[in-house]
Parts: structure tokens; C-alpha cells; sequence
């Protein structure tokens, strides 16, 4: 309770000090939001959602609320954390965005804070309308604290060719950020984007964002989120999409860093003939814990949504992973598939799993596996009867787990370099 | 879809009141009448302390709302914790048993004269709160089995039944266990000693008549060494607009190569087609591996109660054994299931498999929750699960709810589950041949559920055919 009051302690000094000068309706929703934060709190251990996730560590963690960054870093500074070398760039430094190390386009790609002004109306449209709030005490407190995050808005039939990167940095301060990223693409326009998280020194901090992505008919989306936090650092994070009819949205999470991770993916089809393929992959080691959840919902009738999650445990590391496919009444003809498949590597790794089914249709195909185990001897003793060493072998194995969902993200040159990180994080272990 | 679907809204047949007079206790729940059915039990005092101090835990605890199952609030004031037939027979010589009785049963299929008996199958007939015959007892002794009302047994061999009772499930394991230890009434309890193999099927049929009362029965079945038996529960209930609740406990326990084979045939009153009345069926049912290469597997069909909620489970102890459960699910109207199984591996080498298939119908719901949980210790474990849900109508649901939790990296978990619905072409395909939409609709939903009923006992087998025609029919079309 103590942490709560602090932070809505906080809130209020910020209220009325540094964030005052915003629309009356972006105000409205913030202190509706830390209201709802005050009135749900922390979640325990006894709630269904978070019966395997302790958030005891930042609740008890004395968290200021993040300054902006005394010194900005170089562009070499940033340089490896840039994914890619072209395409329009966003950066973000402790939650503040860095104009000197980015290229906007217009207002179109742009920080939240500039468009909430500048482009009120859209901003005022979206933002906030699809994460939810009444039972989410993240997403809560992450609306009550909106300030800044990228925005990125494609205009109808406009295609925009190279992925657009969105760029969180933290200096590793012991502080919390609470990033807000707001995705609108109208009818038919296509885009491709990288929001990655990152730590510029190792440290414990606490980032709790939320993405919201809002997809046009016929519209499609490549989304990827590389989440390479300090090994030290707290990640909270809820993505939510929105998809309107014909529309496709690829989603790509990987997932490498922090110590604790909480990933909240929600997709939302809501028009006929949506197409949805969500994609992710854990690689965790020491004493890592991430637990994902994603909720597919399926809410008009002929779409399709295909999940495949992996996640490689070593040491003493936890993956815990829940998928839940809603079919609400009248989705006919929903074709949705979902797997999630864990490869336990040391004897002290842990992996849950819960995948789960909710139909409310009769007219659909719906599948759901997961699968729990080691690497497979048989695969193993191939490998070294065709005389490669036991630690290449198993290498070469759990490379090839991992790689199965880095092939399907179709930017190439991204692919590569996740491909890069993924064979760096083995050659460690 | 309509001609089908028409066709599954059946009556159910089992819904008769049998007049008979009864003596039930007044409704309500407090220690007295606690201390009122042990003394009707004639139970020593260690049992009346058990029961006592379950009731005073169950006060502590709250009804818990985590399934995914939506009743009105229940009255544990309203029920009546015990009723039994006022001539109680006495059990030496069936003959004495009230032909009302001795009527009920048969009008269930259940003979219990002698010349009548199933062959090959003992029957103990439990009538609201008390064992009203027990079928072969004799027969069963020559061989050391021990098969009696577990009322019976707490007299008669009150030392297995204190070394086993609440070890399995124990008094304050949850809720409505511990309602159940506070005021179970009568059920079965079966000893078979090392090395027998019980030479007939065991069976209990539950029947509740009496109204505004609740059904809580104990089972209690012991396989020691090397032995191997097969039990088998029925039951059902007339047809009231009230809400009755059973809240059962079954323990089983198999020691070291003993095997155990636990079938249940669940027919309670569903309730009618607005979902009024019906029973609420919240069981507690676990079994433990205490011994190696021990094996526990659970059948069931359930087709019954207005909600049905359970999770008969294994816990595997014991290096190399073996939990099996195989489900077969239907809900139909508007009845509710929140069904599923637990298999807790400790064990080195300890093995699960689980085949789930539920059926969805009308405005029925019905959800698949399990765990899997494999513990450190239990190097080399391995689970297979399999969930299919069939959905028959536009108004139902079907879903899915595994719990794995796996925390050694030499276990080899595997769940897999689907959901569809009967194919128009698979239809189309068996009418062109000749059959009815109904008759095909039934050989789909049969070979759907095929895995699970060839694990009951034959003559079950094709009794749980035929109950799965009457739920469905008229549902498909």
C-alpha cells in the first residue's frame, strides 16, 4: 500500500507542477487512471492473471519518478542498440524524446507530446480507447503518468518502405518510465516497425509501457518489440492492437532482457477477414523470469490468427506463458491455431504454460499445443555421430528452436541482427 | 442445424419420485447435527472428532468462484444433511429390503434381488443418505476383498479406515471436502488385500429421492500390494424445479504394483430446458501412486447435474506409476461443466495421459480445466494430453484451460487440444449411405468419444453409448 500512496503521491506533485499544460480531456483521463490505480493497487500472487508473477520487487522498489537525462549520448553512443541503419527513428532517453538523435517525418512520426497538441483530434480519437484499464493497474498508472512515446500515423493507401524505429533507452537510473506509443494506420496503408527497448548501463529500473497499434481496413502492420533490458531491470508492458476489416497485422516480440518481465499482448479482431500472426520468442537465462500474456479475441466472423511462441530456459530462469483465443458469439468461420513450446535447459528452470480456449461459435477451427521438455536425445546423438562436439550439438539445436520464429519476420536485414543477438546470447551460455 | 438439434432435447427418463417414507433431519447445519448423524452412524468418538473439526474449518473457509460456471448462491441452512428410508433393512438378508426399494432400483436398471444380479458385478445401492443392499459381500469375502458402505466399515474395520481416511484428500483440502467430511452420510468402501485381483466389478449406485436435501457420499478404496480392482459409480435423481447439491470425497489409494480403475457413469437430473432445477454436482475425487509402479486411471462419462464440477486427480508418488484419466463431457439445455483432471507428478519415471472430449449442445458451457504439474523430483516424467471439444449449435461453448507447470528439464510434457464442430460434409457423406441425420450425428459423436468409452467396463460401455444418444438427441441437424 505504501508503494501506491507513493506514487499517486507523486502523480499529484507532477499534476500540478510540470504536466499541467495539456487539453482538458488528456487531464481527465489521467486522473481517471490514477484513480483506478489507487483503487486497484498492486496485483498479488492470488490473482488468476498473476498466480505465477511476483511484482513484490517494484512494488517494494522506491522508484522515482524518471528526470530527464543530465547527459544525452552520442549517436556512436546509440549506435548499437539501432537495429537498422535507414528508416525514420524515434529516440527516447529515461522516457524523454531526443530530437538531436532522431528523424521525425512531419507530424506523422512524431513524439506523443508534440502531436497531442498539434494533432489533437487523431491523438484524442485513439489513444487510450483500446488498452484496458478497469482491471489492468499497469496499464492504469501508465495512463495516469501519459506524457511522452512515439507516435507513428500512416495515412491512408500511403505505404512507408523502410521500418520505422522506435528506440527506448534507459540510463539506468533507479527510476520509472512509463512510455505511451500510439500506432494509427488508416485504410490500406502499410508500414513496418521496431520499438525496442534497451539499457544505456546496467542498472534497476522500472519500465511500464503501453502500446496501442490501430490497424485500418485492409491496412497491414509488421510490428516487432525487442525487449533487451539491463539484466537488473523491471519491465511491465501491455501491447494492444485493433485490427479493422481485411486487415493484417504480424506481431514479433522477443524477449531477452530484464529480470523481471510481464508482456501483456492483447489483438482485437474486429472487422471480417482479419489476419493475425503473433510471433514470439523468450530467451532467458540466470535467474530471469518473464511471463507473458497475450489474448487473442476474436470478435467478427472469418479471420484467422495463428500463435507461436518458443522460450528457452537455462539456469535457474522462468518462463510463464498464457494464451487465451476468445470466440465471441457469431465469429464463424474462425480458423485460429496457437502453440507455445518450452525447452527446459538446466534442471532448474521452470517453464508454465497455460494455453486456453473460450468459444462461443460452432462454425470454427481452433487449435491449441504446447509441449514442455528437454532437447531431444535422439536429435542430439545424430549431431554427434556425425562427430560434433555435445555442446555445438546442443547449441546448434536450441539455435535452431530459436531461429524457427526469427524466419518468420520478413525484414531481412533486422532478422539478420536478432539472428546475430540469439547466436551471442548461446555462445555465452 | 435445426432438424438435429431438434432432435436432442430428450426428456430425462430417470426423473420419478419413489414414495417411500423417510426420516430426515430438519434442515440446517450446526454441531448438533453433526453429533445426530455420527450417533446415527453408531461411529466411535475419533470419527465424531474428525467430522467436528472439519466443521469448524469449513466455517473459516469461503465457497470458492474461480470456475467458469455461474449459479445463485446456496443455502446451506435449506439443506437437509441426512434422509434415509424409515425401514431400514438389515443387511444380512436382502430379502428384507423395502420392495419399494428393491422397485427403484430396477426401474434404474439396477437389480439387487438375487436372482436378478448382474453377473459378474457387485452393486451397493445407496438411497439418499444410507447403503440400502449391498450385492456378492459374501461372495467378495472368500477372497479377502472387503466391499461394504463405508458406514459399515467405520464399525467394522475402523483401523484401515483410520490409517487411510483424509490421507488422500484431507479434511480442510478444500470447501466442499470439507463440508463433505463434516456430514458425509454413506458410500463405498473396498479393501482388496496383496496380491488379489478382485474377481468381479465393483459398483455403487447413487440414487438422491428425497427432497431438499443434498447428497454427501464417501468413497474409500484401498488396493494394496500387487492388487487390482475396477469400480464402477452411477446415479441419478427425480426430477425437482429446486437446486440439490452432492458434494462427494473420493480417496484412492494403490500401493506398489497395485492397480485401480475408478469409471463413473454421472446421470443427475440435468435440469430442464431453461436450466431450471438440477443438481449441483461439486466432487472432490483424488487418488495417490503411494507405491512403485502403481497405476490409477479415471474414466468418466458425464452427461448429468445441472453443474457439474470436478477434477479427479492423481498424485503420483510412487517411482513408475502410472494416472490415466479419460473424460467424456456433455452438456446440453442449459447445463454447465467445469470438468477436468490433476495429475501431480513426484515420482521418478511416473507417466499421465489425459483424453479429454467434450460435447457442447444447446445453451450448454463447457470448460476443460487440468493441471500438470511435474515436480523436481520427478526425473524422466512424461504427459500426453489430448482436449477435444465438439460443438453442436450456435448457442454453446466449449473451453480450454490446461495448467502446466513443469520444473524438471528431463520431463517431456504435451498438450494438445482442439475445437470443432460436426462436419456438414461428414453428415452429407453418412446420409447418402443411407443413414438418418440422427443416426449419423450419433456415429460421429460415438467415434468422437471412442477413446475414452473403450476404457469403461463392457456393460457400461454400451450403457454410456446409449445415455450419450439420449443427451445429444435432437441436437444436431
Amino acid at each position: 500500500m505504501v508503494a501506491v500512496e507513493r506514487l499517486v503521491g507523486a502523480y499529484n506533485t507532477w499534476a500540478t507542477n510540470g504536466a499541467s499544460e495539456v487539453p482538458e480531456w488528456l487531464k481527465d483521463m489521467r486522473s481517471g487512471a490514477i484513480a483506478r490505480f489507487e483503487s486497484l493497487g498492486f496485483p498479488n500472487m492470488k490473482q488468476e492473471a498473476w498466480r505465477f508473477t511476483s511484482v513484490a520487487p517494484i512494488a517494494e522498489g522506491s522508484f522515482e519518478q524518471a528526470k530527464p537525462p543530465a547527459r544525452i549520448p552520442t549517436l556512436e553512443e546509440i549506435r548499437p542498440f539501432l537495429l537498422l541503419e535507414a528508416g525514420y527513428r524515434l529516440v527516447f532517453v529515461d522516457g524523454f524524446f531526443q530530437r538531436a538523435l532522431s528523424t521525425p517525418f512531419f507530424d506523422d512520426v512524431q513524439s506523443l507530446a508534440h502531436v497531442v497538441t498539434h494533432r489533437q483530434d487523431l491523438v484524442r480519437q485513439h489513444l487510450g480507447k483500446y488498452a484496458a484499464t478497469e482491471d489492468r493497474p499497469f496499464s492504469a498508472l501508465n495512463t495516469a503518468f501519459v506524457n511522452d512515446g512515439a507516435f507513428v500515423h500512416v495515412p491512408a493507401k500511403a505505404t512507408i518502405a523502410e521500418p520505422i524505429q522506435l528506440l527506448f533507452l534507459a540510463s539506468g537510473k533507479p527510476a520509472v518510465t512509463h512510455p505511451r506509443n500510439l500506432v494509427v494506420l488508416d485504410r490500406e496503408a502499410r508500414a513496418s516497425i521496431v520499438e525496442t527497448y534497451a539499457s544505456l548501463s546496467h542498472g534497476a529500473y522500472w519500465t511500464n509501457s503501453v502500446t496501442e497499434i490501430v490497424v485500418g481496413e485492409a491496412a497491414r502492420v509488421d510490428y516487432h518489440r525487442v525487449q533487451r533490458e539491463s539484466p537488473g531491470a523491471y519491465h511491465v508492458a501491455a501491447t494492444q492492437t485493433h485490427q479493422g476489416r481485411d486487415s493484417t497485422v504480424n506481431l514479433h516480440m522477443v524477449a531477452f532482457g530484464a529480470a523481471l518481465a510481464r508482456h501483456d499482448i492483447g489483438a482485437v479482431l474486429a472487422g471480417p477477414g482479419g489476419r493475425l500472426i503473433l510471433n514470439g520468442l523468450y530467451l532467458l537465462a540466470s535467474q530471469q523470469h518473464a511471463d507473458h500474456h497475450t489474448t487473442i479475441d476474436h470478435a467478427a466472423d472469418h479471420c484467422e490468427s495463428h500463435e507461436y511462441f518458443n522460450g528457452v530456459l537455462d539456469d535457474k530462469s522462468r518462463g510463464v506463458f498464457t494464451g487465451r483465443i476468445i470466440v465471441r458469439p457469431g465469429a464463424q468461420k474462425t480458423d485460429s491455431k496457437q502453440t507455445n513450446n518450452n525447452l527446459l535447459l538446466s534442471t532448474d528452470a521452470h517453464a508454465d504454460s497455460q494455453p486456453q480456449l473460450e468459444i462461443y461459435a460452432d462454425d470454427v477451427k481452433c487449435t491449441h499445443g504446447s509441449t514442455v521438455g528437454p532437447l531431444d536425445p535422439r536429435a542430439l546423438f545424430y549431431l554427434r555421430s556425425r562427430g560434433i562436439g555435445e555442446h555445438e550439438a546442443q547449441q546448434l539445436l536450441t539455435y535452431g528452436f530459436a531461429a524457427e520464429i526469427l524466419g518468420r519476420m520478413e525484414v531481412a536485414p533486422l532478422r539478420a541482427q536478432l539472428d546475430g543477438i540469439v547466436r551471442g546470447r548461446l555462445a555465452e551460455q | 442445424m435445426t432438424s438435429i438439434e431438434a432432435h436432442v432435447q430428450q426428456p430425462y427418463k430417470y426423473g420419478f419420485v419413489t414414495d417411500i417414507e423417510s426420516e430426515v433431519v430438519p434442515a440446517g447445519l450446526n454441531e448438533d447435527v453433526i453429533r445426530l448423524i455420527s450417533a446415527k452412524k453408531g461411529e466411535p468418538e475419533w470419527m465424531l472428532e474428525w467430522r467436528l473439526k472439519a466443521y469448524r474449518n469449513w466455517l473459516k473457509m469461503s465457497e470458492p468462484h474461480w470456475p467458469n460456471v455461474k449459479y445463485g448462491p446456496i443455502d446451506y441452512q435449506a439443506i437437509s444433511y441426512y434422509a434415509a428410508p424409515k425401514q431400514r433393512p438389515k443387511l444380512d438378508s436382502l430379502d428384507q429390503v423395502d420392495p419399494k426399494l428393491v422397485q427403484t432400483f430396477e426401474k434404474l436398471g439396477i437389480p439387487i434381488e438375487e436372482q436378478k444380479r448382474l453377473t459378474g458385478v457387485a452393486v451397493d445401492a445407496v438411497f439418499d443418505s444410507v447403503s440400502v443392499a449391498t450385492t456378492f459381500q459374501a461372495e467378495l469375502a472368500k477372497y479377502g476383498v472387503i466391499f461394504m458402505p463405508i458406514s459399515q466399515a467405520i464399525r467394522e474395520h475402523a483401523d484401515l479406515v483410520q490409517k487411510y481416511l483424509g490421507t488422500v484428500v484431507p479434511h480442510n483440502d478444500n470447501f466442499f471436502a470439507a463440508l463433505n467430511t463434516a456430514v458425509f452420510t454413506d458410500g463405498s468402501f473396498v479393501y482388496v488385500p496383496k496380491g488379489v485381483r478382485c474377481p468381479l466389478e465393483l459398483s455403487t449406485y447413487f440414487r438422491i429421492n428425497a427432497s431438499s436435501t443434498g447428497q454427501f457420499e464417501r468413497t474409500l478404496i484401498i488396493a494394496d500390494e500387487g492388487s487390482h480392482v475396477s469400480y464402477l459409480e452411477g446415479c441419478s435423481a427425480p426430477m425437482r424445479d429446486e437446486n440439490q447439491l452432492h458434494a462427494a470425497v473420493v480417496e484412492l489409494i494403490a500401493l506398489d504394483n497395485a492397480q485401480i480403475k475408478y469409471s463413473t457413469i454421472q446421470n443427475w437430473y440435468p435440469g430442464d430446458d431453461e436450466g431450471k432445477g438440477g443438481i449441483y454436482n461439486f466432487v472432490t475425487k483424488r487418488g495417490k501412486c503411494a507405491g512403485r509402479n502403481a497405476k490409477i486411471s479415471w474414466t468418466q462419462v458425464e452427461t448429468g447435474s445441472a453443474i457439474t464440477w470436478k477434477y479427479p486427480g492423481c498424485i503420483l508418488q510412487g517411482d513408475n506409476s502410472i494416472g490415466e484419466f479419460y473424460s467424456v463431457a456433455v452438456t446440453s439445455h442449459k447445463q454447465q461443466a467445469d470438468t477436468g483432471t490433476k495429475m501431480i507428478h513426484l515420482g521418478k519415471n511416473t507417466r499421465s495421459t489425459i483424453v479429454s472430449k467434450g460435447i457442447s449442445a444447446g445453451r450448454g458451457q463447457n470448460t476443460y480445466r487440468g493441471l500438470v504439474k511435474i515436480m523436481k523430483g520427478a526425473e524422466g516424467a512424461r504427459n500426453y494430453s489430448q482436449c477435444d471439444s465438439m460443438l453442436i449449435g450456435d448457442k454453446c461453448g466449449a473451453h480450454t484451460f490446461p495448467y502446466i507447470d513443469v520444473r524438471n528439464s528431463t520431463a517431456i510434457m504435451e498438450h494438445e487440444a482442439s475445437t470443432s464442430k460436426i462436419g456438414e460434409d461428414q453428415i452429407f457423406y453418412l446420409r447418402q449411405r443411407g443413414l438418418s441425420a440422427e443416426d449419423a450425428v450419433s456415429m460421429i459423436v460415438n467415434g468422437f468419444c471412442k477413446e475414452v468409452f473403450k476404457e469403461l467396463p463392457m456393460e457400461f460401455a454400451v450403457e454410456a453409448t446409449r445415455l450419450l444418444g439420449i443427451s445429444l438427441e435432437g441436437s444436431v441437424g
